[in-house]
């Protein structure tokens, strides 16, 4: 059974990491459409969890002994997307599709489309909830597998997402790891301005997580926060990971307006050019 | 655990030509289906002693999850768990389940096709005296809407635990609707459910009568008192409401000159709304709908609330000898 090829090489997975923004930038140009802020600050993490911790069988994609990934966040598909792509689940030829009629590749992810996909997301909020029934039952079968879910910050202002923690806290879930993209911004504005989301931590500690706090972007520190997770027993995890929406492209870096709009062509030059890529 | 003695305390009971509340036939239909197949799990929203899955919670407490007073979480975790390999049974009060997570019904149920079987009690007035707030008369009407879903309205406690059984073995969706309140027996013990099958007690002349749940009692009560004059009136258990039983359906139109339905819900987009849509496509003749009529319900008795709401059997008759004689 081929795996993935992954690595816990800090380069090597930057590497990864630049390649990722770079299909993101050019499938959401290509689409015209799509929420580019939120695919690129999350890219380090979800790179880190394809390319090195999670361990799933791309041509397998129901072994039952997967690492679960649950995208809470919907809207960025293209990064769940092309890492998909790119450890082997479907031709990459299949992202030049993305929200084109008929394409698998829906605006946001719908798993009966779609191989990889675990579920279908992009109604906020309803991700950790899914991600605490398959830990669960993933329990009940002495399962060693684990289940990763990767939260916005603008989407913690769901209610059930405070269901779902204090779930997990009451079962003690630690085969279960959620992880809140900490970006600061949502579509109307700074998080702060919106709705208040601070304290974070203070939030999930009082549901009884297990509290980690890190740069986003620091791909040592998010490899080594992923495997000091799996050590904790007895509550479930939460890596609070400090971001910047649209990381990698400073014309998009900390603007509320590429939530959800996706780069020109001349704005595509400019990030490629800076993250290095040529376009192959 | 479940100790042994627990477990084979859980008894086989088929319901047949028994009074019992549907609730009550699920609670022992879920705690039997429990000791046969190890993937059945359930959850609650904290009435698992009023849905009745505190029995299958004794029998199983590793298999049973109270989620607390958080329906929303509930249906997700259920989602959760159907893709984990298991069979979910969710349980909560009819308003709650469908009302308050209706959302998470249909973003995680219903567009991934997730296994998870929605079971709710406590529908329609017959709750009783916790009033209007309880008492869920729209319920079908928000799941039928739903693609992907099976929706099943059982009459009494012998069709209640077949409809358990059979929708443990079907894969997607479910939501089954239950009552409160005791309810007579009206299937016949030689009865077989089968989604997407509707029962014909008989096929009337004059008027055919197609309920369900608790009027389908009601309906052939008044097939009787309408025999008395004259009027040959055929009754149809529509237990399934999506899909409907489409053949049945046009059989039963065509035979008679007046369709009636019968169940207790409102008669906007349940049963009567399906009927309707239906047969004015394919089949157009008169419908009269018997339901609750865009109104809420209230607190009082069971059977003092039916007739308040006109959902009688006397109500039937009336409906169906003002459209003769008209």
């Amino acid at each position: 059974m081929a795996t993935v090829t992954q690595s816990r090489d800090i380069e090597f997975l930057k590497e990864q990491a630049r390649t990722v923004r770079i299909e993101i930038l050019k499938m959401l140009a290509q689409a015209g459409s799509g929420h580019t802020g939120g695919s690129l600050s999350a890219a380090d993490i979800v790179t880190a969890l394809y390319f090195y911790k999670m361990r799933h069988r791309p041509d397998d994609p129901k072994w039952p002994e997967r690492d679960r990934f649950i995208l809470s966040k919907g809207h960025a598909a293209p990064l769940l997307y092309t890492v998909l792509a790119l450890t082997g689940y479907f031709d990459k030829s299949l992202l030049g599709t993305l929200r084109r009629t008929g394409s698998p590749l829906q605006g946001h992810p719908s798993s009966k489309m779609l191989q990889g996909i675990e579920v279908s997301t992009g109604s906020l909020g309803q991700g950790l909830s899914i991600a605490n029934g398959m830990a669960l039952g993933l329990r009940l079968d002495d399962s060693p597998a684990r289940v990763y879910c990767l939260l916005g910050d603008g989407e913690i202002q769901e209610g059930q997402v405070w269901e779902a923690a204090m779930t997990a806290g009451h079962y003690a879930l630690d085969n279960l790891c959620a992880i809140v993209d900490l970006n600061s911004l949502q579509i109307d504005g700074r998080c702060e301005d919106v709705m208040k989301i601070d304290p974070v931590a203070e939030k999930w500690k009082a549901f009884n997580w297990h509290i980690f706090e890190i740069d986003g972007h620091n791909m040592e520190e998010i490899v080594n926060t992923l495997d000091e997770a799996e050590k904790i027993k007895g509550k479930p995890s939460v890596i609070l990971a400090k971001t910047i929406k649209g990381k990698g492209v400073s014309i998009f870096e900390g603007k509320v307006e590429y939530h959800g709009l996706a780069p020109t062509k001349e704005e595509l030059e400019i990030a490629l050019k800076e993250l290095g890529g040529n376009g192959k | 655990m479940g100790s042994r003695e627990e477990k084979s305390a859980v008894e086989s009971q088929s319901f047949a030509g028994q009074a019992v509340a549907t609730r009550d036939a699920y609670g022992a239909a879920l705690a039997e289906l429990g000791k046969r197949n190890e993937k059945i799990v359930v959850l609650d929203a904290d009435l698992s002693g009023s849905t009745k899955t505190a029995k299958f919670a004794k029998a199983f407490p590793d298999r049973f999850f109270n989620m607390g007073i958080s329906e929303q979480d509930m249906m997700g975790t259920a989602g959760g768990l159907s893709l984990a390999g298991k069979i979910p049974f969710a349980s909560t009060f009819a308003i709650f389940e469908t009302g308050r997570a209706w959302e998470q019904i249909r973003q995680t149920i219903c567009y991934s096709r997730l296994n998870v079987k929605l079971v709710a009690t406590h529908a329609g007035i017959t709750v009783g005296e916790d009033g209007a707030s309880h008492q869920a008369l729209e319920d079908v009407s928000l799941m039928r809407v739903l693609p992907e879903i099976v929706v099943i309205v059982p009459s009494d406690g012998f069709e209640t635990k077949q409809v358990i059984d059979t929708v443990a073995d079907y894969e997607g969706p479910v939501y089954v609707r239950l009552g409160r309140a005791k309810v007579p027996a009206v299937m016949p013990a030689d009865y077989k459910f089968r989604i997407g099958k509707a029962y014909k007690f008989h096929i009337g002349r004059d008027v055919n009568i197609i309920a369900n749940g608790i009027m389908v009692s009601a309906a052939l009560q008044a097939r009787e008192m309408l025999s008395k004059e004259g009027i040959d009136a055929g009754v149809v258990n529509m237990s399934t409401v999506k899909p409907l039983d489409a053949e049945t359906l046009l059989e039963a139109a065509k035979n008679a000159k007046l369709i009636v339905t019968a169940e207790e819900h409102s008669i906007i987009g349940g049963l009567g709304g399906a009927v309707a849509e239906f047969l004015s496509e394919y089949h157009p003749i008169p419908v009269k709908r018997i339901g609750t009529r865009d109104t809420f319900g209230g607190s009082g008795k069971p059977d003092e609330l039916l007739k308040l709401y006109g959902l009688t059997a006397e109500d039937i008759v009336k409906t169906v000898i003002e459209f003769m004689r008209k």
